[in-house]
């Protein structure tokens, strides 16, 4: 009896080791765009989660206690990092006692940190200035080349977790990687013709996207980041935006729509709902197709006002 | 680095060529050629070191006029220049960015490396005024609350969090308030570490904390949704909010839902610790004084409490987060006098998934807490005749009472709410006492929070206790945090 019980939880033991071995790495990460090209690197080898949604403020998300759970249960964290989720991640980390995903470990993984960011401000932070990030602009991945290092990141350590499958990460990175370049070649085709042309956004959340396909912000329509714009700077801002020929005001889909669409349509811009996440709407199902949305969004707004 | 090698071979040839004078022309010849030929392949590579040098410098210069490009547009806070998009398609990761020394100048926290220490000032104060002025601190028996007419410090509390080490992780609130007369007073409200990384699940908490009693509990005054504390909480955990120096261990469990266990044992003593062994400063609680009962004898004199809590997503944009709790301890009416309190608790939120900082949403809180109170016999003899003016036999006073508020932020930075209190007094008291009293109120309230570090609030009262009749009371409240501030809880 008592060594059938031996035998019995030995073979438990192996069954339970076998499946460890197995078991596809867990990857919870913040933003859905993270998720995205974890799910392209990772291919079948990992199980993606992501927190946010593609709809929301991803500044204000809320720290649900289902996610403590989501997190205990992770094998690897993936944030985007520069202060973009600090106000509702580090309570989510705390509770999950989960000692692979703790700063420091192999397991979390912040991907600003291999990312130039934009806008790193050199004098005083203060917050007169609105939520201005001390560590620069955290809305880095609409930049197709930031998508890349965030790949790059995650085959990386991906490989660092489970070094089995490691050259099925590199094979999916490369596939990664050609698909982008592909796509980016048509990206850059697209928008050629639209260089130098004058944007506003809502929220400083486009900076990298412009930079990288050469449009060129004219504006906000919130005064500072993370602050409700007046009446007073919106009668600042439409003259502001009419001479510089304006000929955009993108906002992001959770964006109430009154005031940049007031603002567009007396500066005689095109009001354009670009989504800034992966599910920002249904027809936006992975990262490369986000900038490809986008890309073709714009494009066409530009052709159409002509 | 080549040249060793190569002076040391080249020396060698000499003296071979030296030695071999005797010999034949055409081997020194040859000699002589590869001897050429080597000094023009250490000439080659050279020149290729010294050009690939030259071409990292001029990248590396590149890329620091580069960046000079883009903090001069940054500093004339002009749009980025259409070449920046053409100067940096560099594919290869970009290197860390660079550490800055940090200057006195800067927040404290930079980055979210460990050791680094999170430090923050939030304030908050009152002003307005009830119909009864003299009762002001009747109606409003949270320790945090109005405390008169005119203006009253609600809280000033600086709070100090981070990572001690890698293995645990520090809070500490040191709250300062004034007195309605300008006395100022300092108190520790929370000090305490918590595990990281233990296995199985579980974290332990230890030092001075707020103990795990339903929602409002464990949340500091600035996170309320009202300028006042909930009568419940007020009368049965205390004005000050149920906490006191102990030990407490959590257990998230293994369920696919989100449901964590936590037990704790802290002192049952003081002000902190209310309905509990609190000597009232001699005043009489619930129709008697302090019975002089002692310190801790055994392990049954100390506080115990236990909560389970558990949340479910109903779907994308609904949560609800339940709980239940209890908390046993021994209490000053007389020996072996114990008080237990039971609640449950419900949070829902519903939270748009089109939100935009965080709005629109709606959330529903409630709590009902129930306290069985054994009461020792008592007698008291006021103008000392032998003849006792106060006789009271030992007896068991339950009461229960709750609160449920709702709020709506309906736009952007705007918040609606409103509040229901109840308290249904002591059943079975010998002796009706103001502290359990019947009392009922209601309070709506409208807060406009300018950003997530500041808010303004205005609420109304209207409240009727048995004994002392109703009255009214119109609140404003102003919040502003200074520093970087640990985010929230669910």
């Amino acid at each position: 009896m008592r060594s059938a019980l031996y035998r019995l939880g030995v073979g438990t033991c192996l069954a339970l080791l076998v499946c460890a071995a197995h078991a596809k790495l867990n990857v919870v990460a913040t933003l859905p765009d993270f998720g995205s090209i974890a799910q392209d690197i990772g291919g079948d080898q990992v199980k993606v989660t992501s927190i946010a949604r593609g709809t929301e403020d991803p500044h204000f998300v809320d720290a649900k206690p289902s996610y403590i759970r989501v997190l205990n249960q992770a094998d690897v964290l993936i944030e985007g990092g520069a202060d973009l989720e600090v106000g509702w991640l580090p309570p989510l980390v705390n509770s999950a006692r989960n000692a692979k995903i703790l700063a420091e470990a192999p397991g979390h993984v912040v991907l600003s940190h291999r990312v130039a960011l934009l806008e790193v401000p050199m004098g005083q932070v203060d917050r007169s200035m609105g939520d201005v990030h001390p560590f620069g602009n955290p809305h880095y991945w609409l930049d197709p080349f930031n998508g890349r290092i965030i790949a790059e990141t995650l085959a990386e350590r991906f490989s660092q977790l489970d070094p089995p499958n490691a050259a099925v990460y590199a094979a999916n990175l490369k596939e990664f990687d050609k698909r982008l370049d592909r796509k980016m070649e048509d990206w850059t085709k697209l928008l050629e013709p639209y260089r130098g042309t004058k944007v506003v956004t809502y929220h400083k959340s486009y900076e990298y996207f412009l930079a990288r396909f050469g449009l060129s912000l004219a504006g906000t329509v919130e005064p500072k980041p993370g602050v409700e714009p007046s009446p007073s700077y919106i009668n600042g801002l439409i003259p502001r935006a009419k001479e510089a020929k304006v000929r955009l005001v993108l906002i992001e889909p959770f964006r109430a729509r009154k005031t940049p669409a007031y603002v567009a349509d007396a500066a005689g811009a095109t009001l354009l709902v670009l989504p800034q996440s992966v599910g920002g709407n249904e027809k936006v199902k992975d990262y490369i197709g986000l900038i490809d949305y986008d890309v073709a969004q714009i494009a066409a707004a530009l052709k159409e006002s002509k | 680095m080549r040249a060793g090698p190569f002076w040391a071979w080249a020396a060698t040839v000499c003296l071979c060529t030296g030695l071999a004078q005797a010999q034949e022309t055409n081997e020194t010849e040859k000699l002589k050629q590869q001897l050429e030929e080597t000094q023009r392949r250490f000439e080659q590579q050279q020149r290729e070191m010294r050009e690939s040098f030259e071409r990292l410098m001029r990248e590396q210069q590149s890329q620091i006029d580069a960046l000079k490009k883009r903090l001069e547009t940054h500093s004339t806070n002009a749009p980025p220049a259409e070449e920046s998009a053409r100067a940096t398609p560099s594919q290869t990761p970009a290197s860390a960015p660079v550490e800055r020394p940090w200057s006195p100048t800067e927040p404290i926290r930079i980055g979210t490396a460990q050791a680094y220490m999170g430090i923050s000032f939030d304030s908050l104060f009152a002003v307005g005024g009830m119909s009864k002025p003299n009762e002001v601190q009747l109606y409003e028996p949270g320790g945090h609350d109005p405390n008169r007419n005119g203006f009253t410090v609600q809280n000033l509390e600086t709070v100090f969090d981070g990572k001690v080490d890698p293995y645990f992780r520090a809070q500490a609130n040191i709250v300062l308030q004034l007195t309605p007369d300008s006395e100022t007073t300092i108190e520790v409200e929370e000090a305490w570490l918590e595990t990281m990384s233990l296995p199985w699940n579980l974290q332990f908490k230890a030092g001075q904390y707020l103990t795990q009693f339903g929602r409002l509990n464990t949340q500091h005054p600035h996170t309320w949704d009202f300028v006042d504390e909930p009568l419940v909480n007020a009368r049965f955990l205390g004005p000050d909010g149920l906490r006191n120096p102990g030990i407490q261990l959590s257990w998230l469990i293994p369920t696919p839902f989100y449901s964590e266990l936590f037990f704790s044992v802290q002192n049952s003593a003081g002000e902190t610790a209310y309905s509990f062994d609190d000597t009232h400063g001699g005043d009489f609680f619930l129709g008697r004084q302090d019975a002089a009962t002692g310190g801790i004898d055994s392990m049954s004199d100390l506080l115990y409490s236990a909560r389970y809590t558990a949340s479910f997503d109903l779907s994308d944009e609904n949560t609800v987060l339940l709980g239940g709790s209890g908390a046993f301890g021994p209490n000053s009416s007389g020996a072996d006098m114990r008080t237990r309190i039971y609640g449950v608790d419900l949070f829902y939120k519903w939270k748009s998934r089109n939100q935009s900082v965080g709005f629109p949403f709606i959330t529903w809180q409630s709590e009902w807490m129930y306290r069985r109170y054994q009461a020792g016999a008592f007698q008291f003899d006021g103008d000392g005749d032998g003849i006792p003016d106060i006789s009271l036999p030992a007896e068991t006073l339950c009461d229960w009472g709750f609160y449920t508020q709702g709020s709506y932020g309906f736009t952007p930075r705007w918040v609606v709410s409103l509040r229901g209190d109840y308290l249904n007094g002591g059943m079975g008291a010998a002796v009706p006492t103001v502290d359990n009293d019947r009392q009922w109120r209601i309070s709506p309230a409208l807060t406009w929070y300018p950003s997530e570090f500041s808010k303004i609030r205005i609420q109304y009262n209207y409240d009727r206790f048995e004994t002392l009749g109703p009255a009214w009371g119109i609140w404003m409240q102003l919040e502003f945090l200074l520093g970087s501030h640990a985010a929230h809880r669910f």
